[in-house]
């Protein structure tokens, strides 16, 4: 058996780590809130904008613009969304997940952007070529650090760098669930099918290609921000939850480990009673 | 009383105007409209512009900001980046962005910057009409 002081430096560790997992819960708690209140907010906007242009594509079946064709180059951009920190279970590895274990995405042909350090890193290492780091963006997501994103991105589309826009980030359900997410920005499939079961015809101002133009670059946009926002909001769950699993983990080493200590010291008292009553009738 | 429509006014932000109204003016890259009930469908691209909800009678304005407008029969969803009511707006600052493009605009410099400070003076007269 491990003697009393081994027992008790060990519980006095595991307390420590409890203690410093439970501020960090409590904080993710509170930043979980802040960000779960702007995803709310958000979330009409990228949805409205979402099914306005569903709308405009489901009645404009024949149009042939330079957002919706599919390019030459088999290049594709990937912007992934995860955190600049770790410990939040397997928040950041199941965004890389959905990148390595895809077989249409093939390693020479990703173009990654990325945003949060950690996704970087783990993509750095495996071989895949970083573009671009927004790392710092992901800390207080604004709606211009989407803008700024979306033009590198289309600006490379446009020149025919890439063929394909994608972008992998994790959507926000509710506090407990949270879904990684990849999903394809441009080419914009053109199979979406709309809810819109009417078929009044639409009129653009400017003509369709300009309007299309000017509103594909801002769906995008939309888009980003809306995915920036919620995994800012996922990311916070998510270490809220591991952070909650290791508290508890913590909780349960240090019921065990005392029951032990007070096994080891009853054991040392009765063993040293059994050596003064030896003692004392020997002397008899 | 006159037909009424919903109207949904969103930026990434916030929701910033829902509710019945009777009219809204607003500003497309073809010029100013007003939209009442029963509009024809039509999707525009908005102007930095005052925008002026008409509700029963009792006006408010608003400054928004580049965006898309879409109109339905029925409900007209405005999606903007911007979008500020006049208790929002910086008067002040409002007005040096418009005197500072207006400058810029006379001083005739070529190029991306002529269509940077067109942009800004659009801004700036949205804010000071929206606070007027």
């Amino acid at each position: 058996m491990a003697s009393m002081r081994d027992i008790k430096r060990r519980r006095d560790s595991i307390q420590s780590t409890g203690q410093i997992t439970k501020a960090m819960k409590l904080v993710s708690t509170v930043k979980l809130q802040k960000a779960k209140g702007k995803a709310e907010n958000t979330r009409p906007y990228s949805d409205l904008m979402y099914s306005t242009v569903c709308n405009i594509l489901a009645k404009s079946d024949n149009v042939d613009h330079k957002y919706l064709r599919a390019s030459e180059s088999k290049k594709k951009a990937i912007i992934v969304i995860t955190a600049n920190r770790g410990l939040a279970g397997g928040y950041n590895s199941n965004i890389t997940k959905l990148i390595t274990d895809n077989p249409e995405i093939s390693k020479d042909d990703a173009v990654i952007f990325a945003v949060g350090r950690k996704g970087k890193e783990l993509l750095e290492r495996k071989g895949y070529k970083i573009a671009a780091d927004y790392s710092e963006v992901i800390n207080e997501p604004m709606y211009t650090d989407a803008r700024e994103i979306c033009d590198e991105v289309l600006k490379l589309f446009s020149e025919g760098e890439i063929g394909e826009i994608h972008l992998a980030y994790t959507s926000f359900k509710n506090t407990v669930v949270h879904n990684p997410k990849l999903i394809q920005l441009l080419p914009v499939d053109p199979d979406i099918s709309s809810d819109a079961d009417d078929d009044i015809p639409m009129n653009y101002e400017p003509n369709e290609e300009e309007a299309l133009d000017m509103i594909i670059p801002k769906y995008m946009c939309s888009l980003i921000y809306g995915a920036l926002i919620e995994s800012v909001a996922s990311e916070n769950g998510a270490r809220m939850q591991a952070m909650d699993n290791a508290t508890s983990n913590a909780e349960e080493m240090i019921a065990d480990l005392s029951l032990k200590f007070n096994r080891a010291r009853q054991g040392a008292i009765t063993q040293e009673l059994t050596e003064i009553i030896g003692g004392a009738n020997a002397i008899e | 009383m006159a037909n009424k429509f919903e109207l949904y006014i969103n930026t990434p932000d916030r929701v910033f105007y829902q509710g019945e109204v009777n009219m809204v003016e607003l500003a497309t890259t073809e010029g100013e409209i007003g939209i009442y009930a029963d509009h024809i469908p039509l999707t525009a691209v908005l102007m930095p512009c005052t925008l002026e909800i008409h509700e029963d009678g009792e006006n408010k304005k608003a400054a928004v900001h580049g965006g898309i407008v879409e109109v339905l029969p029925d409900k007209v969803v405005v999606l903007a980046e911007i979008a500020e009511w006049p208790d929002e707006i910086d008067v002040n600052r409002a007005n040096e962005a418009r005197i500072r493009a207006e400058r810029r605009i006379a001083s005739h410099e070529d190029g991306i910057n002529m269509m940077r400070a067109e942009l800004a003076l659009k801004r700036s007269l949205a804010r000071l009409g929206a606070v007027d």
